[in-house]
C-alpha cells in the first residue's frame, strides 16, 4: 500500500503544528468560536451533542496493522476505548477533549493518517470498493487512482471554498460495492479496445434530494482523469448555487442545467486544462501502481479449511456468509462483522481493533479494509488460515455470521451523538438485529440490506437500502419513515416511500411485516429486491397499513 | 398576538470538554436540576446575552424549553434535550457516568 513520502509527512506535520497553535489560541481567548470553527472543521473536529467528535479519514478504506494499532491506542488514551467506523470509510472518535486533539492528530500523522478534509466544503475522503485488489470480479485495483485523487484534491487551492462538500467514489469492478452512483462523481474503471479508462458518473447523491448519478462520459482515457475531474469540479465551483445550501450540491446543478449542458461546459473547460497537466500525474500513478502491487500469493493445502468446514457447523455458517471469492487460487476475502446482534453498527473496541490488526499481520499480508457498510475486511487470507482466524474472532465477539443479511445494518450515529440528527438510529438497528436473531430467520431471509439514517442528510444511506428507515421529528416525537426497493449497486435505485411513518415502538413490527410478506410471496431462490421489483410496493403497503386496507374495503 | 413566554433554561457546550452545561444563577452546571429557570422574557434575554459573552468557556449558547411544574426536578420538553441531559442510549457514557464541576 501507499507509503507517505517526505513531502506527505512534512505537510501533515506542519498542518498539525498550525492546528495545535490554533487550539491554544482558542483556549487562551485569542480566537473566538466564530473564528475557530472553520479551522477546527478543516481538521475534522466537530462539536456534537455530548462532546467533540474527531473524524479521521481512512483513504479508500485501506489500513495496515500499525495504523489499526494506533487507532486502538488513540481510542484508549484519548477516548472511551472504542471507535466508530462510518459509511464514508472514516473512523470517528465520539469523546475527545479539545486540549487532546493536537496530540491525537500527531499520533495519526506518525502512521501516515490525518483528519484533513473530513469536513467543510472541500473534496472529501475518496472512497473505494472495500474488496479492491482482492476481488475475483475486478478489472483493476482502483486504489492507485484513488491515491492520485487524494493527493490532487488535498489542499487543492481552487477547491477549499466550494459551494458545498464534494464526494468521489471509485470502483474497479463491474459489481459496484462503492455506491458510485450516489456520489458527486462516481468512477468505474473500464476497458475499451484494450485501453484502460473510466466511465464517469456525475450528480449522484443522497440527502434531502436523492439522485442517481448520470453518465457524463462512458469512456475517459486514464491519462485524462485529473484534468477531467478538475474540469467538472471547477465548472460546478463556478455555476453551483451558493444562495441556498440545500441546492448547492452538484446533483442540483446537473439537474437544473441538464447533463448535456454540463458535459459541454466540462468539455470546454477540459480543453483548457488538459495542457496544464504535463504528465507528472501519470508518472505518479505508475509509482502508486507499484506501491499497491498485490502480495505474493502462495499455493498450499486447503485441508484445514475443508476439514473445519465439514466438521464445525458454526465455522461453516460463518464461512458461507462472511467469505467472498478472491482472485488468487486458495485465497479468500474475509468480512469481519461489526454487527453482533444488539451491538452498535460500526463500533469496534480497542481490544477488537488490536485483534484485527494482529490477524492482518499474521494471516493477511498486513492489510485491512473498512467498508462503507461499517465492517472490517481482511482482503488477502489463505483458506487454510480461516479456521484459526474464525476461532480468534469468536473470542472477541467478532465472528457473527451475518454479512449481507438483515442484521448487517448500516446505521448513522443518529441523535445518540449527532447534532444534526432528528431521531435516533442506533437503538432501532439494535432492536431489529436482536429481534431477527430471536426469530432465527435471517439466513432463511437471505440477502437483505436495511439502512437507517437519523435525519434527512442520509449518512445511513437509507434511500439505497432494500428497506430504508429515516428517523424524523414529528411534533416532538421520534418517527420512522420506511422506503422500499432502494439499491446501492450497479443497478442503483432510490427507494420508494411506503407511506406514513411509524413510532419507535411500531417500527420493529412494521419491518417484521415487510419481511413476512416477502417470505410469503417470494419465488424459489428469489432475493428480497427481486421480489420487490416483481411485485412493486402494493403487497408490502397492504401489510404495513392493514387499517387503511380495512377502511378502504 | 405573540405567544406567551414559556419557562426556559440557557444551555451550551463546555469549550474544553465539549459536554452539555446549563446556566445557573452563579455560573454553569452539568446537572439540569441546578439550572436557573427563566420565566421572565426580558430577564431571560439578558441572561442569554451574558452567557453568550463567555466565549472562553462555553460554545453554542441557546434557550431550551423546560417543564418546571414538578417541584422535584426539571423536565425537558423535547426528546433532543432529554438525550442531551442523559447521554447516548447505546452505552452508559456522558452524563450517565460520574460528573465533575464546571471549571
Amino acid at each position: 500500500m501507499y507509503q507517505y513520502s517526505e513531502f506527505d509527512t512534512d505537510f501533515i506535520a506542519s498542518r498539525n503544528a498550525q492546528f495545535r497553535a490554533q487550539v491554544e489560541r482558542r483556549i487562551d481567548g485569542s480566537l473566538t468560536e466564530d473564528e475557530f470553527k472553520p479551522l477546527r472543521l478543516m481538521n475534522g473536529l466537530y462539536l456534537q451533542l455530548h462532546a467533540y467528535m474527531l473524524r479521521v479519514a481512512i483513504p479508500y478504506g485501506t489500513l495496515n496493522s500499525p495504523q489499526m494499532h494506533v487507532l486502538a491506542d488513540i481510542s484508549e488514551k484519548f477516548d472511551k476505548g472504542y471507535g466508530h467506523f462510518t459509511t464514508r470509510q472514516n473512523i470517528q472518535y465520539n469523546w475527545p477533549e479539545l486540549r487532546d486533539v493536537p496530540d491525537m492528530l500527531d499520533a495519526l500523522g506518525a502512521v501516515g493518517m490525518h483528519a484533513i478534509q473530513t469536513s467543510g466544503n472541500t473534496i472529501r475522503n475518496v472512497t473505494a470498493d472495500h474488496f479492491a485488489g482482492a476481488a475475483a470480479d475486478e478489472i483493476a485495483d482502483p486504489r492507485p487512482v484513488a491515491e492520485l485523487i487524494r493527493q490532487w484534491s488535498t489542499d487543492h487551492p481552487e477547491f477549499q471554498f466550494m459551494p458545498r462538500k464534494f464526494k468521489i467514489a471509485i470502483t474497479g469492478s463491474p459489481n459496484d460495492r462503492a455506491v458510485t452512483r450516489a456520489h458527486d462523481i462516481g468512477l468505474r474503471m473500464v476497458e475499451k479496445d484494450g485501453l484502460a479508462g473510466f466511465e464517469v458518473l456525475v450528480g449522484g447523491g443522497l440527502g434531502r434530494t436523492p439522485m442517481i448519478g448520470k453518465v457524463i462520459t462512458d469512456f475517459l482515457p486514464q491519462e485524462d482523469l485529473l484534468p477531467y475531474l478538475e474540469a467538472i469540479v471547477s465548472v460546478w465551483n463556478q455555476i453551483g448555487r451558493r444562495d441556498n445550501k440545500y441546492k448547492a450540491r452538484i446533483k442540483i446543478t446537473v439537474h437544473e442545467h441538464g447533463i448535456d449542458e454540463i458535459r459541454r461546459l466540462v468539455d470546454d473547460r477540459f480543453a483548457i486544462l488538459k495542457s496544464t497537466f504535463t504528465g507528472i500525474d501519470q508518472q505518479l500513478l505508475a509509482h502508486f501502481v507499484d506501491q499497491f502491487a498485490a502480495p505474493e500469493f502462495v499455493t498450499k493445502s486447503e485441508a484445514t479449511f475443508k476439514d473445519a468446514y465439514h466438521r464445525d457447523p458454526i465455522f461453516r455458517s460463518w464461512a458461507d456468509t462472511n467469505i467472498t471469492p478472491h482472485k488468487a487460487d486458495g485465497y479468500a476475502i474475509v468480512s469481519i462483522s461489526l454487527k453482533k446482534h444488539g451491538a452498535t453498527p460500526g463500533d469496534a473496541s480497542a481490544i477488537q481493533m488490536r485483534l484485527m490488526a494482529e490477524l492482518a499481520k499474521r494471516f493477511g499480508h498486513d492489510e485491512l479494509r473498512i467498508s462503507h457498510e461499517q465492517n472490517v475486511i481482511l482482503p488477502h487470507v489463505h483458506k487454510s488460515d480461516l479456521p484459526s482466524i474464525h476461532a480468534a474472532l469468536k473470542a472477541q465477539d467478532l465472528a457473527t455470521a451475518n454479512i449481507g443479511l438483515i442484521s448487517d445494518i448500516i446505521a448513522c450515529p443518529g441523535m445518540d451523538y449527532c447534532a444534526l440528527a432528528t431521531a435516533r438510529s442506533i437503538p432501532i438497528a439494535q432492536e431489529i438485529a436482536t429481534r431477527f436473531d430471536e426469530l432465527k430467520l435471517e439466513h432463511e431471509i437471505g440477502n437483505l440490506k436495511i439502512k437507517i439514517s437519523g435525519c434527512i442528510n442520509a449518512c445511513g444511506h437509507h434511500h439505497v437500502g432494500h428497506i430504508g428507515i429515516l428517523g424524523l421529528d414529528r411534533a416532538g416525537v421520534e418517527n420512522y419513515q420506511i422506503t422500499l426497493g432502494g439499491d446501492h449497486t450497479e443497478t442503483a435505485a432510490v427507494g420508494e416511500r411506503a407511506g406514513p411513518g411509524f413510532s419507535a415502538d411500531e417500527i420493529i413490527p412494521a419491518v417484521e411485516r415487510i419481511v413476512t410478506t416477502y417470505l410469503d410471496l417470494r419465488n424459489e431462490g428469489e432475493e428480497f429486491l427481486a421480489t420487490y421489483r416483481r411485485l412493486g410496493l402494493a403487497p408490502f403497503k397492504a401489510a404495513l397499513y392493514p387499517e387503511a386496507q380495512a377502511n378502504a374495503a | 398576538m405573540p405567544k406567551p413566554f414559556t419557562p426556559k433554561v440557557v444551555t451550551a457546550n463546555d469549550l474544553l470538554i465539549g459536554d452539555v452545561i446549563y446556566q445557573t444563577i452563579s455560573g454553569w452546571s452539568r446537572d439540569l436540576n441546578d439550572a436557573e429557570v427563566l420565566t421572565d422574557e426580558a430577564h431571560a434575554d439578558l441572561r442569554k446575552i451574558e452567557a453568550s459573552q463567555q466565549t472562553n468557556h462555553v460554545v453554542g449558547v441557546y434557550f431550551m424549553d423546560i417543564d418546571a411544574s414538578s417541584s422535584d426536578s426539571l423536565q425537558t420538553k423535547h426528546f433532543r434535550e432529554a438525550f442531551r441531559a442523559k447521554g447516548p442510549s447505546n452505552y452508559a457514557h456522558g452524563k450517565q457516568t460520574a460528573q465533575t464541576e464546571v471549571s
